[in-house]
C-alpha cells in the first residue's frame, strides 16, 4: 500500500478536466439548490420535471456521441424526429400501435440510410448532407400533416412512449436509463465501439489497420437516425400527438450536450455518460433560469453564456 | 589581407558566398562552419546523405533561418537580414521539394500567388495571368495548361509549376531541390535545357539531388557536406561516380555493428508476387519472399516503393499482377484482406497512417487484432491487456503503461507500438516501410535486430528504405528499384568485400557498392 507510487493521484489530478462535466453538474446544482431552494428547485416534482423536459435530448446525445466520434455530425436529428411523431401519430391511427412504431422507426432506418450513403458513398460530407436532410424531414413532416397536429388516443402508447410512469419512475428515464447503458456499453466495450473511436481518431490509419472506415460512418449514421425517431415517438407519446415542430431546434441542444460531456467535435473520443450528464446540464440551467424568474430572452442569453464558459474550460486542454 | 583582396579582384565577385556558417538546434549541431560558394552562370550541386546538413544551409540561404553564426553574402553584398523577404530581394529563388502550391487554385493563379497582376482599379487581371504564365512554360518547351486547377495535374507537372513559380521573377540565385523526382525522362531533358538557358544569362543553380546521373550531367561544380561539415567543394571534372559516392557517406561508425547477420536459413516461398502493377508506379513487379528471409527494397525518391508495399497491404488499389500466399492464390481488394492472409504494413508515415495519437497504446495494439481479442463482437477486456502488456514487454517498450496514449512516446518508442500491433496480428508476412525513420540511432539498431529474429523465427520479411546502412544491416537480400520497376536484385553477401578488413571497412565497401547498383541502375535505364 505504501510503496504505491503517487501517479494516481498525479494523474487524477491533471485530468480533472476530464471531469468538468460532473464538478460542473454538482457545482450548478448546489447553487440552484441553495439560492432557489424556496422556490421549489429541490422539490421531487420539479427534479422530475427536469429529467422528463431533458430526456429526448439524452437519447439522441447517446448517438449523438457516437456520430461524433467518427468524426461526422448529424444536424438533421430534430427534423427526423418530428417527421417521425407525425408518421407515428397517422399510423397509429390507420394500423393500430405495433404499426405506428414500425413505420416510426422505419422512418428513421429509412433517413439514416440516406444520410450514410451520401456521405459515405457519393461522399457529400455529413455536414451538409444531414443539414439538407434536416430541410427534407422537416418540410415533409409539414406535408403530411398538413402542419396539423395529429392526435394520438391510445393510452397504451403514450404509457410506454414518454407519458407514464412505472411506479414513481417516469417512463422517460427508463428509455435514458436503458438506452444510455447500451450506448456506454456499446461505445466503451465492443469492437464496434473501438472502430467507432479509430475512425474518428486517425481515418487513415484505422483504414490502414483493416477497419471499414466507410461501414462504421454508414451504421453511425443510421443509429443516429433511429433515435432521433425515437426520440420523436417520445415526444408523441408524451405530447399525445404527432407535431411537425417537435425537435426543432434540439440538433444543437444534443451536439452542445455532448461537447458538454467532453465528446471531441474532431472525432475519436467520446463518452456516453458524458453526453447524458451534459443533456441533464443543460434541462437543469433551464430550469433553474424559469424558477429565477428571467424573462425568455434573458434566459436565451444566460444559458448561450453558461455552455460557452462550460465548453471552454472543457475544450481548453484538446489543443 | 592583401591577399584576399586580390583575389577579390583577380575573380569575379560569387553570385553566392556563405562563410563558416554554423547552426545549432540545442544542443545539436547541424552546421559546423560550412562554406559554399557558388558562380554566377554555373549549375552547382549540393549533396550529402539525409541529415548531412542540406536543408539547414538550403533555409539559411532563404532567410527563415538565421544561423548560429557565419556569413551570407548574394552577388557580394551581406544579406540585409535573415528573413525571406530579405533573401528573395537579394535575387534568391527557391522551387520547393515539398510542394508550396495551392491545389485549388489554377496553375497560373499560384504562379502568380501573392503578387498578382493587376489591370485597372487594382483588380486581378486573370487572363493576363494565364498567357504570362503559359508564355513561361513554352520558354521551358513543356505543356503545362496554366487554367488547370493544380489539384487536377500530375505530380510531374505540379513540379514544373514550382520551378516556373520559382524562376517567373528575375533572380540571382536559383535553387532547386531535388526537381526531377515526378518528371518524366522527356520532362527532364526540357528542365535541363531550361536550366543551361538560366546558367547563361549568369543564374547561380544550386542543384539538389541523389540522383547522381544528372549531378554529372547537369552540374559545372559540386560542394558535398557530411554530418554537418564542408567536405569538398570541386569540379565535376574531378570527381568520378565511385569517389563522389565516398565522399558522401565518408567512413564512420554506422550503429549497426551489434546486429548479427547470420545466414538465414531459408524456407519455403511465403509470398509470390507476379507482375503486380498499381496506379502509377509498380509496374510489373515480381518478388518472391520465402520464410527466414529479410529482403529489402532500395530506391531513389519517386521509384515507386512505397506504393508497391501499398498495393501489397491492400491500401492501394492493384491494377493487375497475381499474388500467391504460401503458394494458393489470393485477392487483395481491402487491407481487411491482407491482414486475413498473413501480411502485415508497418507504413511509411506512422504519426498518419500508423497510430491513433492521442488513443491508448493498448486501444492502438487492439485496432488490428478486435477479432483476436472478441467474442461476438463483446471485447475481452482481459485478453486486451495481456496483448498490450505482452507486447510492451517484449518490444521492450518505454511507456507509463499500456493506457499511456501513444503522444507521450518518443518516435523510436510509437514505432515500436505500430510494429507491436502489426506483430501482433502473427504475420507471416511482414513489410516494414522506412521502419527507422525519424528515430534515434539506438532505436534503429534494436529495430533492426527485432527484424532479424522475426526472420529467424520463420517469418518472411520485406524491408523498404532510403537508408542504405539499414538495408545492408539488416537483409540477406536486395532489390533495387528504379521507375516503378525492380532492376536488380543483389545478394547481400556479394557485396561485402573479399579482402579481409574490419567491420567499418566492410560496411563501408558494401554502402559504396550498393549506392554504385543503385546510380547505374537509373543510368543504365535511361
Amino acid at each position: 500500500m505504501t510503496d504505491k507510487p503517487a501517479t494516481p493521484g498525479k494523474t487524477a489530478f491533471a485530468n480533472w478536466r476530464d471531469y468538468i462535466i460532473y464538478i460542473g453538474f454538482v457545482a450548478i446544482f448546489l447553487i440552484f439548490a441553495v439560492t432557489l431552494g424556496d422556490r421549489g428547485f429541490l422539490d421531487p416534482n420539479n427534479l422530475l420535471n427536469i429529467i422528463r423536459q431533458t430526456a429526448i435530448i439524452a437519447v439522441v446525445s447517446v448517438t449523438m456521441t457516437f456520430v461524433l466520434s467518427t468524426g461526422e455530425i448529424d444536424l438533421s436529428v430534430g427534423a427526423v424526429a418530428g417527421l417521425a411523431s407525425v408518421v407515428t401519430a397517422m399510423a397509429i391511427d390507420q394500423f393500430g400501435i405495433a404499426g405506428g412504431i414500425l413505420c416510426g422507426l422505419g422512418t428513421g432506418v429509412l433517413v439514416g440510410a440516406v444520410n450514410g450513403w451520401l456521405t459515405t458513398a457519393v461522399g457529400i460530407p455529413s455536414f451538409l448532407t444531414t443539414l439538407a436532410m434536416m430541410g427534407i424531414a422537416r418540410g415533409a413532416a409539414m406535408w403530411v400533416s398538413g402542419t396539423a397536429a395529429i392526435p394520438i388516443l391510445s393510452k397504451t402508447y403514450t404509457g410506454i412512449f414518454g407519458a407514464g410512469n412505472l411506479g414513481p419512475v417516469p417512463s422517460l428515464l427508463i428509455w435514458v436509463l436503458v438506452i444510455g447503458i447500451a450506448g456506454h456499453i456499446v461505445l466503451r466495450r465492443t469492437t464496434f465501439g473501438r472502430q467507432v473511436l479509430a475512425t474518428g481518431g486517425n481515418e487513415t490509419a484505422a483504414r490502414y489497420s483493416g477497419v471499414n472506415t466507410a461501414s462504421i460512418k454508414f451504421r453511425v449514421l443510421m443509429l443516429s437516425s433511429i433515435a432521433a425517431a425515437l426520440a420523436g415517438m417520445l415526444y408523441a407519446g408524451r405530447l399525445h400527438s404527432g407535431r411537425f415542430q417537435f425537435g426543432e431546434g434540439d440538433e444543437l441542444s444534443i451536439i452542445a450536450a455532448a461537447v458538454l460531456g467532453g465528446t471531441s467535435l474532431f472525432g475519436g473520443a467520446g463518452t456516453v455518460i458524458g453526453s447524458i450528464m451534459g443533456a441533464l446540464m443543460i434541462g437543469l440551467i433551464n430550469n433553474g433560469l424559469v424558477l429565477m424568474g428571467l424573462e425568455f430572452s434573458q434566459q436565451l442569453i444566460a444559458r448561450g453564456a453558461i455552455i460557452i464558459i462550460a465548453v471552454a474550460i472543457s475544450q481548453a486542454r484538446r489543443r | 589581407m592583401t591577399t584576399r583582396a586580390e583575389a577579390g579582384r583577380s575573380e569575379p565577385t560569387p553570385a553566392v558566398r556563405m562563410r563558416d556558417v554554423s547552426m545549432r538546434f540545442g544542443g545539436v549541431r547541424a552546421l559546423d562552419g560550412v562554406h559554399l560558394e557558388v558562380a554566377a552562370g554555373e549549375v552547382h550541386a549540393l549533396l550529402g546523405e539525409n541529415g548531412a546538413g542540406k536543408s539547414t544551409i538550403l533555409k539559411i540561404l532563404r532567410g527563415v533561418q538565421a544561423p548560429t553564426a557565419g556569413t551570407i553574402e548574394i552577388g557580394g553584398v551581406p544579406l540585409a537580414a535573415h528573413t525571406a523577404e530579405a533573401a528573395r530581394a537579394a535575387g534568391v529563388a527557391m522551387a520547393f521539394q515539398e510542394m508550396s502550391l495551392v491545389p485549388t487554385l489554377t496553375v497560373a493563379q499560384n504562379v502568380f500567388l501573392n503578387r498578382e497582376i493587376k489591370a485597372g482599379l487594382g483588380l486581378i487581371d486573370d487572363r493576363a495571368a494565364v498567357a504570362e504564365a503559359g508564355r513561361l512554360f513554352a520558354r521551358m518547351g513543356v505543356a503545362v495548361d496554366p487554367t488547370a486547377k493544380v489539384a487536377d495535374i500530375p505530380a510531374g507537372h505540379r513540379q514544373l509549376t514550382e520551378i516556373v513559380k520559382a524562376t517567373s521573377q528575375p533572380c540571382k540565385v536559383l535553387v532547386l531541390d531535388e526537381p526531377t523526382t515526378a518528371l518524366s525522362r522527356n520532362e527532364v531533358e526540357r528542365l535541363f535545357d531550361y536550366v543551361r538557358q538560366l546558367r547563361d544569362n549568369g543564374v547561380a543553380v544550386i542543384y539538389v539531388s541523389h540522383r547522381m546521373d544528372e549531378i554529372f550531367r547537369i552540374a559545372d561544380r559540386a560542394t558535398i557536406l557530411r554530418d554537418g561539415r564542408h567536405v569538398i567543394t570541386a569540379p565535376m571534372a574531378e570527381f568520378t561516380l565511385e569517389s563522389m559516392i565516398a565522399h558522401i557517406i565518408g567512413r564512420r561508425s554506422r550503429g549497426f555493428s551489434d546486429v548479427v547477420r547470420e545466414q538465414a536459413s531459408v524456407g519455403a516461398p511465403l509470398l509470390e508476387a507476379r507482375g503486380v502493377t498499381g496506379a502509377g508506379k509498380p509496374a510489373g513487379i515480381d518478388i518472391t519472399l520465402h520464410a527466414g528471409e529479410v529482403v529489402g527494397v532500395a530506391g531513389l525518391l519517386g521509384s515507386g516503393r512505397s506504393s508497391l508495399a501499398r498495393v501489397l497491404a491492400g491500401v492501394q488499389p492493384m491494377t493487375a499482377g497475381e499474388i500467391r500466399v504460401k503458394g494458393r492464390p489470393i485477392t487483395i481488394a481491402r487491407p481487411r484482406d491482407a491482414i486475413d492472409a498473413g501480411i502485415a504494413l508497418v507504413p511509411e508515415d506512422r504519426a498518419r497512417q500508423g497510430f491513433v495519437a492521442f488513443h491508448s497504446v493498448e486501444s492502438n495494439i487492439d485496432l488490428p487484432n478486435l477479432g483476436r481479442i472478441s467474442r461476438r463482437g463483446w471485447i475481452n477486456r482481459a485478453k486486451s491487456a495481456e496483448l498490450a502488456d505482452g507486447a510492451i514487454e517484449r518490444l521492450r517498450i518505454k511507456t507509463d503503461g499500456r493506457a499511456a496514449p501513444v503522444r507521450s512516446l518518443s518516435g523510436g518508442n510509437a514505432q515500436k507500438v505500430v510494429i507491436a500491433k502489426w506483430l501482433a496480428t502473427e504475420p507471416d508476412i511482414l513489410i516494414l516501410d522506412e521502419p527507422t525513420a525519424g528515430i534515434d540511432i539506438g532505436s534503429k539498431s534494436e529495430i533492426v535486430r527485432l527484424i532479424r529474429n522475426l526472420a529467424k523465427s520463420g517469418k518472411a520479411i520485406l524491408v523498404l528504405s532510403s537508408e542504405l546502412q539499414e538495408l545492408l544491416a539488416a537483409c540477406d537480400r536486395i532489390l533495387v528499384m528504379s521507375e516503378g520497376r525492380i532492376v536488380r536484385d543483389i545478394a547481400r553477401a556479394s557485396l561485402d568485400g573479399a579482402q579481409g578488413g574490419d567491420a567499418a571497412d566492410a560496411a563501408q565497401h558494401a554502402e559504396q557498392k550498393l549506392n554504385e547498383f543503385m546510380q547505374e541502375a537509373r543510368g543504365g535505364f535511361q
